[in-house]
């Protein structure tokens, strides 16, 4: 079958099994649902209370049928209430949300934008001494924790110039582009070092491999000169495992954010959910989680649709 | 052991094996309490010390001797590192090696079930874990354990798949060699050298995991000290005492360097289609 | 004539230290304008490194040449001297005054451009086309190569061509810069007999057509029999017997070329087939009405839209002690056959019959890749042990002893049992697949290509392992080959398959000496041979055809003709 059309077909699957994992996790928290519900607060119902707010939010119909319902919620938009911001909880994400994507996104960018031409550049280099020199900053920059990266980063800052970056409250970009990237620029540098080593150490090896394939000497015998052979024969097929492995990353990206966001003091999704935990808003927790899978999930099948756009032997079938 | 020495050879992974010796000989005498100092006793006059001879790495600002916890904190991140490696490796392996043997259903429903787990990003999952179960080292063992057990499947399913397609094991079929026979003698002793390399790596994923979780105040609980608390102990003082944050930072660093510098050469060694070529 | 290439006592090493590691050591030869010159060489030869030196492609595979001179006439008239030339030079020589053609065509092109777009792009390189002008010659070009419907194929990708295709598209490639010099380095090698066959004819038509020289690399000294005009024989590094055509192959003078001619397979049309053995005792395996179909799955819901019929109404005998070989190139069913046989895949219907005899499983099998049919984490005392094992069978030292006994048999000795797979090479690990073979005392053996991927002098002396065994062991083999020469080696019977059918079985000297079936003709006809080097072949462009069938459907009964004793060929259709 062809991959894309199972890709797509697997994909609601998944998003089931993500929804299905993410509702019984919740009621695997220890005490019963009122209290996953209401936080600390619930110890202040009376039994009646209880049993009618039970009844209220369907907690005395079996599992399954609590399951459906809140599914059905789902695609409605509504995924309850928090208890710490009284709000809908879709409503509390959607405010938080565009630092976050804004972070991740500029951290990829900033990734590949170093990490390919540092890979090709290494790749075409191979064991002379620039290689070795872009090697060891690859290594050192994926063995580096961001939350030691940011660190570091405002350390210097605020010791050589005695300055902070701006925190705790969020420019949104189109109100104040210069703002916003003055703010965002040291977070996604933090957030983006891991990954843009990653991106440097795959896209070499991915470049070696094909550089040795038969194809590229079949490009130089016809007489092709080193920067076609590199950027026209090579890189597109050194580019397929890239695009796969960005997908993956930005997942890590989306969660590294919690630990950059904590550093750097920003309002954004990260933050919301670890301040959820530590205050035990489980509808705003569940939501959260589950925003974020979505995320991702959708921007691993663009990726995989990249993927396929880059490779036809996916795109179009056959042997 | 032939492994070894070649791994002594390899220029990077006699590095990696050297820090790691290094700090499992540290993690040990922690363990044992053979630190210069107690790790959690509060000399109150000593607080914010520089590093000295008697503090070396300085010390904090209840007056603990920094090293002393240092030693301390690498047992515990290491602990939860290997512990956590190995209940992913085992797990995903397992689910791995029957996903690609039985193949159809089996491995439709296996994977998927592993595709759901990945749709969480790492730390992610760790925390809907942590949120659930409340923070501790157990906790942080299951929860990286979860986090990487997907990844372990798919490590070992992809060369499954091409070793059962493999013309030895068809050989063995037409002897009628039994699946438990296939399944250790064929194939789980060819996964042998991707999971050495894959496990190596992982400890530094899990080290780097664990000391987030840590870091946000999820994983070991203070007073015990982990890398991850002593450095979100150390922002708030950075200035007064960038020691607080420098030691642990670099022995973060240092410790997920080392595994990453093994798992490389483990891969070089191991794998000879990619002889020189790790970056 | 002038003189186009001159290669001189060209010394080429690999590694850290290329003069300590040379792989080229002080081979010499001249060309001239038009010609054809063969290297002939087993694997380790050198020979494909001496030709990758001529235009310097050795330099990004880690080769430095390290001693000699390699001085090419230039169009414009002007002499180079190649090993001292730099590279933007080499680039410029690339392609417009040296093309080249390689082995592998599944690889040599590259999977994310289309085969328009790579033509194209040595049009503009070799000639300043670009835009429709470079869109027009390309199709011309693949027109040229006789692909049919040419201005479509332009946008196909590489994987949507077969091996025979691509091996053309390489070739039309290489017309764009109408190059003086061609390098074809095994360029036939991966290809079926028919489709080598149709890239040769091709080949030594342009070559008429444009006036080019070639230097022509290959293991196959019968292949370049029809093609070349002098010939170069290399082992270790070094030619050993250098001249023209006719007097090294009429007359050699090394050892080692009377080896190649002499000791290697060469196909003789049935005159070389086996006297000894043969049987006419009842059959051992029998195989009746066998097909094997593999579903097409289209669309969201799997839905079964048809079949691949692999293999379609096979029957044959199998009788104790003889060899029966089943030819055919790929896709004709050979090797699912005998897949089928061992039950690797299921028979779709049909009946398959082994009597049982010394043993609880008295079929047994070799494969073709001896690399890839031993388990490389076991030592061959492991391997050996696993046939007993699965029969019940306790290590013991009644079992070592067997194992002992059938090493030395193969020609390897005792101290095998303790070592590893890699540390044999390809002939002696298909020694340890047969002995492995016959750990359980069968009956048959099923041997899928058991020597194809064996260089030719080792071929030659496993295929007399193979023989001597049968006599003593009194084995039947159902032997699966593409090869011709092989065949004719060993088999008492032979089978040739098309399209999943057998089209004619009978004697071998029947079958590949008088052949009836039309495909039997045309794959013999295609087979090299030295005896026939002055026969011209036109160019044949049959393809094989698809075995994607609809659902449902069922092949016409076969009708048979009996062509003389023990010789049946299937009626042909006359459409």
């Amino acid at each position: 079958m062809n991959y894309l059309t199972q890709r797509l077909l697997t994909f609601p699957l998944v998003l089931l099994g993500v929804s299905l994992l993410v509702f019984f996790a919740i009621r695997l928290v220890p005490g019963d649902a009122i209290i996953a519900m209401l936080g600390t607060e619930a110890g202040l119902l009376t039994e009646a209370q209880r049993a009618s707010l039970a009844a209220y939010f369907g907690l005395d119909q079996p599992i399954v049928v609590q399951y459906g319902r809140w599914l059905a919620g789902l695609f409605e938009g509504n995924l309850g209430i928090s208890v710490t911001y009284g709000k809908p909880v879709l409503e509390v994400i959607l405010a938080r949300f565009p630092l976050t994507l804004e972070l991740s996104l500029l951290s990829m960018l900033i990734s590949l934008a170093v990490g390919i031409p540092a890979g090709v550049f290494a790749a075409t280099r191979v064991d002379r001494p620039s290689d070795l020199v872009v090697r060891l900053f690859a290594m050192l920059g994926q063995s580096t924790p961001s939350f030691v990266v940011g660190l570091v980063l405002i350390y210097f800052l605020s010791v050589t110039f005695r300055m902070l970056p701006a925190m705790g409250s969020f420019t949104p970009l189109f109100v104040d582009p210069i703002g916003n990237l003055s703010q965002m620029i040291l977070p996604s540098i933090t957030l983006g070092l891991s990954f843009a080593a990653a991106v440097t150490r795959i896209s070499r090896s991915a470049m070696l491999d094909v550089l040795s394939d038969d194809y590229v000497r079949t490009a130089r015998s016809k007489g092709a000169s080193q920067r076609d052979v590199v950027w026209k024969h090579a890189l597109p097929n050194a580019l397929i495992p890239v695009v796969t492995l960005s997908g993956v990353e930005f997942g890590y990206l989306l969660g590294g954010a919690v630990i950059v966001e904590q550093i750097f003091a920003l309002p954004g999704l990260g933050r919301l959910t670890l301040d959820a935990i530590s205050q035990r808003d489980y509808p705003l927790v569940q939501g959260a989680v589950l925003f974020i899978a979505l995320n991702f999930l959708v921007v691993n099948l663009l990726v995989d649709l990249a993927y396929a756009a880059l490779d036809p032997r996916i795109r179009l079938g056959g042997k | 052991m032939g492994l070894l020495k070649a791994v002594w050879r390899h220029p990077s992974g006699r590095i990696g094996a050297a820090i790691i010796f290094i700090f499992l000989v540290l993690a040990g005498l922690g363990v044992v309490g053979l630190t210069p100092h107690d790790p959690l006793k509060q000399f109150v006059v000593d607080r914010l010390k520089p590093p000295s001879a008697t503090y070396w790495f300085g010390t904090d600002l209840l007056g603990r001797d920094n090293f002393s916890r240092l030693m301390l904190g690498i047992s515990e991140s290491f602990i939860v590192a290997f512990a956590s490696v190995a209940v992913a490796a085992s797990a995903g392996a397992v689910i791995g090696l029957f996903a690609a043997w039985w193949g159809h259903l089996w491995d439709g429903v296996l994977m998927r079930t592993m595709d759901v787990l990945l749709a969480f990003p790492a730390i992610l999952l760790a925390l809907l874990i942590v949120a659930i179960e409340g923070a501790g080292m157990v906790t942080s063992i299951v929860a990286i354990g979860i986090v990487y057990t997907p990844i372990f499947a798919r490590v070992v399913r992809a060369p499954a798949l091409a070793l059962k397609a493999r013309e030895f094991v068809e050989a063995a079929r037409t002897f009628g060699s039994s699946q438990g026979y296939i399944l250790t003698r064929h194939l789980l002793l060819n996964l042998v050298a991707p999971l050495t390399v894959q496990i190596t790596l992982a400890l530094a994923w899990a080290l780097l995991t664990e000391s987030g979780l840590s870091f946000l105040g999820l994983g070991t609980q203070p007073p015990a000290p982990s890398l991850g608390v002593m450095l979100a102990e150390s922002k708030s003082m950075m200035t007064r005492a960038p020691w607080l944050m420098i030691f642990p930072g670099l022995t973060i660093m240092l410790a997920i360097l080392g595994f990453n510098l093994l798992g490389d050469a483990l891969r070089d060694i191991l794998d000879p289609r990619t002889q020189g070529r790790a970056a | 004539m002038s003189t186009l290439l001159e290669v001189r006592d060209l010394h080429v090493g690999f590694g850290r230290e290329p003069r300590d590691n040379e792989v080229v050591k002080g081979v010499s030869f001249g060309l001239e304008a038009g010609k054809t010159l063969a290297i002939v060489g087993e694997s380790g030869s050198g020979k494909s490194v001496t030709a990758l030196s001529v235009n310097r492609l050795v330099d990004f595979g880690g080769g430095r040449i390290t001693k000699g001179k390699i001085t090419l006439q230039r169009a414009d008239g002007a002499a180079i001297d190649i090993t001292a030339a730099d590279e933007p030079a080499l680039q410029r020589i690339r392609g417009r005054e040296i093309g080249m053609i390689f082995q592998e065509p599944m690889t040599s092109l590259n999977p994310v451009h289309t085969v328009g777009a790579q033509i194209e792009e040595a049009f503009r390189l070799n000639r300043g086309l670009v835009g429709a002008a470079a869109t027009r010659a390309a199709r011309e070009a693949l027109e040229r190569v006789r692909i049919p419907d040419a201005a479509q194929r332009l946008r196909y990708y590489p994987h949507q061509l077969s091996g025979g295709m691509r091996q053309r598209v390489m070739i039309a490639m290489v017309l764009a810069s109408n190059p003086r010099l061609l390098i074809a380095d095994e360029p036939t090698t991966a290809l079926d007999v028919t489709v080598q066959a149709q890239i040769m004819a091709l080949l030594a038509e342009l070559r008429e057509e444009l006036g080019m020289a070639m230097i022509f690399i290959t293991h196959d000294i019968g292949l370049v029999a029809g093609i070349a005009d002098d010939i170069m024989v290399m082992q270790h590094g070094v030619a050993v017997e250098q001249g023209k055509l006719d007097s090294v192959l009429d007359n050699p003078q090394h050892d080692y070329t009377r080896h190649l001619l002499k000791a290697v397979p060469h196909f003789t049309s049935g005159s070389a087939v086996r006297s000894d053995g043969g049987s006419h005792a009842a059959p051992i395996v029998t195989v009746d009405n066998l097909a094997v179909r593999f579903p097409v799955l289209k669309g969201l819901f799997r839905r079964k839209t048809g079949a691949v019929h692999a293999v379609d109404g096979v029957d044959f005998e199998l009788r104790p002690g003889e060899t029966l070989a089943i030819v055919g190139e790929s896709g004709s069913g050979k090797s699912t056959t005998a897949r089928a046989i061992l039950g690797l895949v299921k028979a779709t219907r049909g009946r398959i019959e082994a009597k049982a005899g010394r043993s609880g499983r008295p079929v047994q099998m070799v494969f073709q890749d001896p690399y890839a049919s031993l388990n490389p984490r076991l030592n061959v005392e492991g391997l050996l042990a696993e046939p007993a094992i699965a029969a019940g069978q306790r290590v013991d030292a009644k079992l070592r002893q067997r194992m002992v006994f059938l090493l030395e048999r193969v020609g390897l000795t005792k101290d095998a049992l303790s070592r590893y797979p890699h540390q044999f090479s390809g002939g002696q690990r298909q020694r340890l697949c047969i002995a492995r073979a016959l750990m359980l005392n069968p009956d048959v053996v099923v041997l899928d290509e058991a020597v194809s991927a064996l260089d030719v002098s080792v071929q030659a002396r496993v295929l007399e392992l193979l023989i001597d065994l049968q006599r003593e062991f009194g084995l039947a083999y159902l032997f699966i080959s593409h090869d011709m020469a092989v065949v004719e080696r060993i088999a008492h019977r032979v089978a040739v398959m098309y399209a999943g059918q057998i089209v004619e079985i009978g004697k071998a000297a029947a079958v590949l000496g008088a052949p009836q079936h039309s495909y039997t003709k045309r794959l013999i006809a295609a087979v090299p041979a030295i005896e026939r080097r002055r026969q011209h072949f036109a160019v044949d462009v049959t393809q094989v055809p698809s075995l994607v069938r609809p659902a449902g459907f069922e092949p016409p009964a076969a009708k048979w003709r009996e062509a003389g004793d023990d010789h049946r060929v299937r009626v042909e259709e006359t459409a």
